[in-house]
């Protein structure tokens, strides 16, 4: 995988398919941008276990915080990393020890980690780098063109809504199908 | 055309960028969403929305579907990852400045700039505490020492007005990086179909939106684009853009948004609180327009080198200023960065001076005489007595508008009628 530049369908494959999402690095400072993607993940029907272990055993938003990912007691499709690049590595390593793995490590922008992600690759998993998953489902859903952000998506084909709620979209395109 | 992997054409971009069938009635055409507001889920939709954790809109004045699809398709032409949509080009520029500049900063100018740019940043932008330092862009070493630590930006027009100067983007942009501020082009003549200057190292773009983007005379409009370049966080310099913002609980724009997070400052935190937003109307005109905009500019272009060719040879004529003419010191800076044509617009100087030029301008018949450039109509203007009127004469001088100067802006009409036109005009 070419991680300077990523396909629209290996994108939007991810976010079609991962269900349950590990949020590491999360906080409760309603504030910082890991908090954003949390409760946009989770009106977009995502469940968002949030990982930070100076918060566990909180709750936001009525998700439980776990102190590190070993303590998750449920399968994770997803690991969404919110750490500076050189603090990945024991992440992606915890990600590995987990049973079953995870199909994807996702690190949010700034975040790149090239050893990490080899690591992960080389144990079948998929890995997005540099990339937020809010700003990704925003663009390939046309909900991101609102705020006139070059979509870089083209299609004459009717977009799909979320089924509830106003101005809110699903990623795929009008065919229930696709999804 | 669902996943990006194959780039599409700018003629495609520039009918289909930013628009969709609208999903609830099949509607082609962009809907025209003539609404001053949106409604709300519920009190959690609302909050998240002016929160800036969801995306939607909210309140017109901060943004309406119908402008977005115009803000979209400018950003695609450009190269750009976002932009934002405003009342005119003199406001695009109020807010790019807002955002950037604090009272007691300077940004670095071309003087080869729209008499309108010179007036504002002369006038209304002094008054805000941003002061502007003038410097000449053919020269490049006296450009680099107008920047001092004060600096915050650099502004330049790609072809600047009146007509037949080609700015050096590059050079300029190297000057910008060094000083670790924002290049700001104004890409007005040229539009991204002839010039993109973030492929030259702009890192914002500013139009006015009613000149050749709209292309029809119709609607007054601006927009700036989010080059998605700089490093705002790195000196800490644009607090807007790196610091925690209390208007929305402290977040960090360049933080929370990446690479489009200037576009997302001037809409959230300036246009929000300035107040320039653009009409949905006005937008749907302006996005129709663009759908033509590679068939109309190329047309400019054909039609103003012939023109400008035929100017040339005339006796009544002193000079011509186009930079698609060989003559012109700008032809190699023409066939660097607007291979395509040269624009559409060119200056003129008469042999019988002053009196000459307004002699012409009141006798041609099918040119509009209206201060106005970029209309599928020709149109004509003294400079000296009108958009550069309130400038010093040596202000007037320096920016190509002195007293003999007549203006051209040539349009997409029959070339040969365009020429006859000149000519009975010339020779009444």
């Amino acid at each position: 995988m070419n991680h300077d530049s990523y396909p629209d369908s290996y994108i939007r494959g991810i976010l079609n398919t991962a269900k349950t999402v590990a949020m590491v690095g999360f906080s409760t400072n309603t504030s910082r941008p890991s908090y954003f993607v949390f409760k946009y993940l989770l009106e977009r029907g995502f469940r968002v276990i949030p990982v930070n272990p100076g918060h566990a055993g909180k709750e936001a938003l009525g998700q439980k915080i776990y102190a590190s990912l070993a303590d998750i007691p449920e399968p994770v499709d997803m690991v969404d990393i919110f750490r500076a690049s050189e603090h990945v590595m024991p992440v992606v390593e915890q990600a590995l020890a987990l049973d079953p793995k995870p199909q994807v490590i996702w690190m949010q922008l700034t975040v790149r980690n090239d050893e990490a992600a080899a690591l992960a690759e080389a144990a079948g998993i998929k890995v997005v780098m540099n990339r937020c998953p809010k700003i990704e489902y925003g663009r390939l859903s046309s909900e991101i063109s609102w705020m006139g952000i070059n979509s870089r998506t083209l299609s004459s084909r009717r977009a799909q809504n979320f089924g509830t709620g106003f101005q809110r979209m699903g990623l795929g395109e009008g065919k229930k199908s696709e999804n | 055309m669902a996943d990006a992997e194959r780039t599409p054409g700018f003629d495609t971009l520039a009918i289909h960028a930013g628009a969709k069938p609208d999903p609830t009635t099949g509607a082609r055409a962009t809907p025209i969403y003539q609404t001053a507001s949106y409604v709300f889920d519920d009190v959690e939709h609302a909050a998240s929305l002016f929160g800036l954790q969801a995306f939607g809109n909210i309140y017109t004045r901060i943004g309406n579907p119908t402008c977005a699809v115009l803000e979209e398709r400018v950003a695609a032409l450009e190269g750009g990852t976002a932009a934002l949509a405003v009342a005119s080009g003199h406001a695009a520029q109020v807010l790019v400045m807002h955002t950037l500049m604090q009272p007691g900063d300077e940004f670095v100018a071309s003087t080869k700039l729209y008499g309108g740019s010179i007036n504002q940043f002369n006038h209304s932008f002094k008054n805000f505490g941003w002061n502007v330092i003038w410097a000449d862009p053919d020269d490049l070493a006296a450009f680099e020492k107008a920047v001092t630590p004060k600096t915050k930006a650099i502004f330049i027009e790609s072809i600047a007005n009146p007509g037949g100067v080609i700015t050096d983007i590059e050079a300029i942009g190297k000057i910008a990086r060094k000083a670790g501020v924002p290049l700001i082009v104004d890409n007005t003549l040229a539009t991204p179909y002839l010039c993109k200057p973030i492929d030259y190292g702009a890192d914002i773009v500013v139009h006015s939106l009613t000149k050749f983007l709209g292309g029809h005379g119709n609607s007054i409009g601006g927009i700036i684009v989010d080059g998605g370049s700089f490093n705002w966080s790195r000196d800490k310099k644009y607090p807007m853009l790196c610091e925690p913002r209390p208007e929305y609980s402290g977040i960090v724009l360049h933080e929370t948004f990446g690479n489009f997070a200037f576009a997302i400052a001037c809409r959230v935190l300036g246009l929000r609180d300035l107040g320039p937003a653009l009409s949905p109307f006005n937008a749907f005109l302006i996005s129709t327009g663009i759908e033509t905009l590679p068939l109309r500019m190329q047309r400019h272009c054909d039609n103003a080198l012939a023109v400008a060719e035929w100017l040339s040879k005339r006796p009544e004529v002193a000079w011509v200023s186009y930079p698609g003419l060989a003559s012109s010191k700008y032809n190699t800076l023409a066939k660097k960065y607007v291979p395509k044509g040269s624009g559409a617009l060119m200056t003129v100087g008469l042999k019988g001076g002053y009196e000459a030029g307004v002699k012409l301008v009141s006798n041609v018949k099918l040119f509009s005489h209206v201060a106005n450039i970029g209309d599928t109509k020709s149109l004509i203007i003294h400079p000296a007595s009108t958009t550069h009127k309130q400038l010093s004469d040596e202000q007037k001088t320096k920016a190509g508008a002195g007293p003999d100067v007549v203006r051209l802006s040539i349009g997409i009409e029959d070339k040969a009628d365009i020429i006859a036109d000149l000519e009975e005009g010339l020779r009444a």
